[in-house]
């Protein structure tokens, strides 16, 4: 055996130099190690029995919640109003099919090389809020009326963020022109309107909007509180996504603006087919990075009465049958959150990679 | 060639085709359209609120306001006015305002190194607490923390005790609270002569490390002196200093500083929402020096602690202090969700309990508007006062 074919001595291979490299490389560290490891697995263990090996997951009510571990048979038993509110059972198969749209329009946006992706965003932007409009409220084309107060749950969050950000998005382009325009008048309007509506926090956009918004009205005009809500969400979001756009506005290099110029566009089809296009591709990741912060803003609404599904959670976990199921409810909606919101950041994050053409100054 | 001369007439275009007269046209029609929709919401609300019998004005601040606030750091009671309670509110916005930015700033500042470390175990555990912490919505987080975790420590007779000073339990945290006697003021005084010669020895250092070249240990001597004087002060003084311990009265505990319920729900919930983004912050800044500059500084004989202080530090900060401010502005702005779990602050109380009992809706968000309006004003022109001497120096 010549010298060359010797092995490496066994501490510096495979996990062994794994792990001196990673877990024990200093005094300091290996102690750093053994603590953390000692907290974590004496942490680890309860947990994990109580989420699932002690926990309580079917069963006809509260009576079998016996066990030490989490009452996932409250959840199981309440899912229905966490998911639609009050909607009526007779009536949730409108809302199923709008879930069932809404997944078919977006979730394909993740998948690479989707067949037709494209015109499906395109159908989830346009074509959908118009089904949504006429299939959830109802009372038009022989469907029964739903009122919106009795909207709740999920349902409500995602209507809420979803009608957020699609209305939100043209009034935060006109903004951010706006505020790029040569017009100081109009400038100034808009800086003045995108900063005061930046610098103060959603609770107080939504109490003015359900306070304040009924005496702007002329007399014998009234808005749902619902409605009242999104118009408060949308001025709010509108405020945001224009400083998103703006800063894809200013990444479009001065050249394209001087050779749309000389191309003979005008301002808005020099806007319209040249810059925003190019610009809204750059800040595709800012805009859903806005709208995760939306989706987990919606919750606030329930602080002025809305029962979004933190609302449906938080007013069934005071239910005294139950007894002391606040962690479990807790639990259910910050993972329905959880999941949703990492998984667009990490789409966010895909894109962000994608998108990148090392051009960035 | 023919001579073409050129009509300045005529190389006027239209009026309707001057990009001056157009625009001033727009600006005109668009100033007269915002007048004519403010003019009608004023007009609006004016009618609305005389048909529903709403004085305007702001004399409903002199009113008295005849209910109690749990907690205030102004002096308050039932009968003083609405306008006191706009200042209640205020400091305690303020208060956890301050405390969640210097929690949310270490917490976040660890964990931001800790993702960073060589440790693969810290590291995880700090990415794992990001990742869940900050695609959880606040709101649910503060719920968490107040119904679920402090509802459920024990009542105040089977407090969480830890040597007899410090005690937890579903009314509060309560601590030991300081109380200076005479001669204390001797303590003041050395701080004060404390933090002068800090000033004065690093200026004699810099001196001396120009004329001469040798560094001087000032960081550590520095801290040594900060420390020194005043516990010299202090034991010379005779240790004018007692500690005012909480003890169980009747049902409940007196003494010490208490922290209520709600304030420290919303302390924690909102230093670990904001610490998880600081992190984020905090690892792109450090990432964002790039290795030749360590690389330079060692090269240059820099031993590791200087170069992490002089060169590293500095240039990681251009980075995160623009984005940290605005976490902290998020901040300021999400203590208001206070309002959920009842905590007294600005929108709670004024927007909240004297909206209510006033309805004087417009003036009331108005002034609350107004003052996150300011702060927010406040702290980005600090920051644009930073930037400008932070930003690289270009000739």
């Amino acid at each position: 055996m010549t010298e060359s074919t010797i092995k490496p001595p066994k501490k510096n291979l495979g996990p062994v130099k794994w792990m001196r490299t990673h877990l024990f490389s200093s005094w300091y560290n290996t102690l750093l190690t053994l603590v953390v490891g000692y907290l974590l697995v004496t942490s680890v263990g309860p947990l994990v029995s109580w989420v699932f090996l002690d926990a309580t997951f079917q069963g006809s009510g509260p009576g079998d919640c016996v066990g030490e571990g989490a009452c996932w048979l409250f959840v199981n038993q309440r899912l229905n109003f966490f998911i639609y509110g009050f909607y009526p059972d007779e009536l949730q198969w409108r809302v199923d099919i709008m879930f069932a749209l809404l997944a078919l329009a977006f979730v394909p946006q993740f998948i690479e090389g989707f067949p037709g992706r494209k015109w499906l965003g395109i159908f989830g932007m346009t074509g959908l809020p118009i089904i949504g409009y006429v299939l959830i409220p109802g009372g038009i084309l022989g469907l029964e009326e739903v009122e919106s107060s009795k909207w709740g749950g999920l349902m409500l969050t995602l209507i809420l963020a979803y009608i957020g950000i699609l209305a939100s998005l043209p009034i935060g382009i006109l903004l951010a022109i706006g505020r790029r325009s040569d017009m100081p008048i109009i400038r100034g309007l808009c800086v003045v309107f995108i900063e005061v509506w930046r610098a103060v926090p959603l609770i107080t956009v939504l109490f003015m909007a359900s306070v304040m918004l009924p005496l702007f009205l002329p007399e014998g005009i009234s808005f749902e509180k619902l409605v009242r809500a999104l118009i408060g969400i949308t001025l709010w979001q509108s405020a945001y996504m224009a400083e998103v756009i703006r800063g894809g506005l200013q990444a479009i290099p001065r050249g394209q603006y001087e050779a749309a110029g000389a191309l003979g566009l005008g301002y808005w089809r020099k806007m319209g087919l040249v810059i925003l296009p190019q610009a809204l591709k750059l800040v595709i990741p800012g805009i859903v990075n806005t709208f995760i912060s939306l989706f987990k803003d919606t919750t606030l609404v329930l602080i002025i009465g809305l029962f979004d599904i933190l609302g449906a959670v938080q007013s069934t976990i005071a239910d005294p049958a139950w007894q002391n199921v606040a962690i479990e409810g807790y639990v259910f909606v910050a993972f329905c959150f959880w999941v949703f919101c990492f998984g667009i950041s990490r789409y966010s994050q895909n894109l962000e990679r994608k998108l990148d053409t090392g051009h960035k100054t | 060639m023919k001579k073409q001369s050129i009509d300045s007439k005529s190389a006027r275009p239209k009026p309707w085709y001057d990009p001056r007269v157009r625009a001033l046209f727009f600006q005109v029609i668009t100033l007269a359209v915002v007048f004519w929709a403010g003019w009608v919401l004023i007009d609006n609300t004016l009618s609305n609120m005389e048909s529903r019998g709403i004085s305007t004005g702001f004399g409903f601040l002199d009113e008295t306001a005849g209910f109690g606030i749990i907690m205030h750091l102004v002096p308050f009671d039932a009968t003083m006015s609405y306008g006191r309670t706009f200042w209640v509110g205020l400091t305690n916005t303020l208060l956890v305002s301050a405390m969640g930015v210097v929690a949310a700033t270490i917490i976040g500042f660890l964990v931001g190194v800790a993702r960073l470390s060589s440790n693969w175990l810290v590291a995880k555990i700090a990415l794992v607490y990001i990742e869940v912490i900050r695609n959880i919505p606040l709101l649910l987080q503060i719920f968490f923390w107040y119904f679920a975790v402090l509802a459920s420590l024990p009542a105040p007779r089977q407090s969480v005790e830890i040597g007899g000073a410090f005690f937890l339990n579903n009314r509060g945290l309560y601590l030991p609270g300081p109380v200076t006697q005479d001669g204390f003021g001797l303590v003041w005084g050395a701080v004060l002569v404390a933090i002068a010669a800090v000033f004065g020895l690093r200026n004699w250092a810099k001196k001396r490390q120009k004329a001469s070249g040798q560094i001087f240990p000032t960081v550590k001597v520095s801290i040594a002196v900060l420390v020194l004087l005043p516990l010299v002060a202090f034991l010379m003084a005779g240790q004018p200093l007692e500690w005012d311990l909480p003890a169980l009265k009747g049902f409940n505990f007196g003494g010490g500083i208490s922290l209520i319920p709600e304030l420290a729900a919303l302390w924690v919930a909102l230093s670990l929402y904001t610490a998880s983004f600081i992190a984020e912050i905090v690892r792109s800044g450090i990432l964002a020096v790039s290795k030749g500059q360590t690389e330079a500084s060692k090269a240059l004989g820099l031993p590791n602690g200087l170069t992490l202080r002089l060169i590293v530090i500095p240039q990681a900060m251009r980075v995160i202090i623009p984005p940290l401010t605005s976490q902290y502005l998020n901040l300021v702005k999400n203590s208001s969700l206070a309002t959920a779990i009842g905590y007294p602050d600005l929108v709670s109380v004024f927007m909240g309990t004297t909206l209510n009992q006033t309805g004087q809706a417009v003036e009331v968000v108005a002034i609350t508007m107004g003052v996150y309006l300011t702060i927010s004003l406040l702290i980005s022109l600090l920051m644009n006062v930073y930037n400008r001497a932070a930003e690289i120096k270009e000739r």
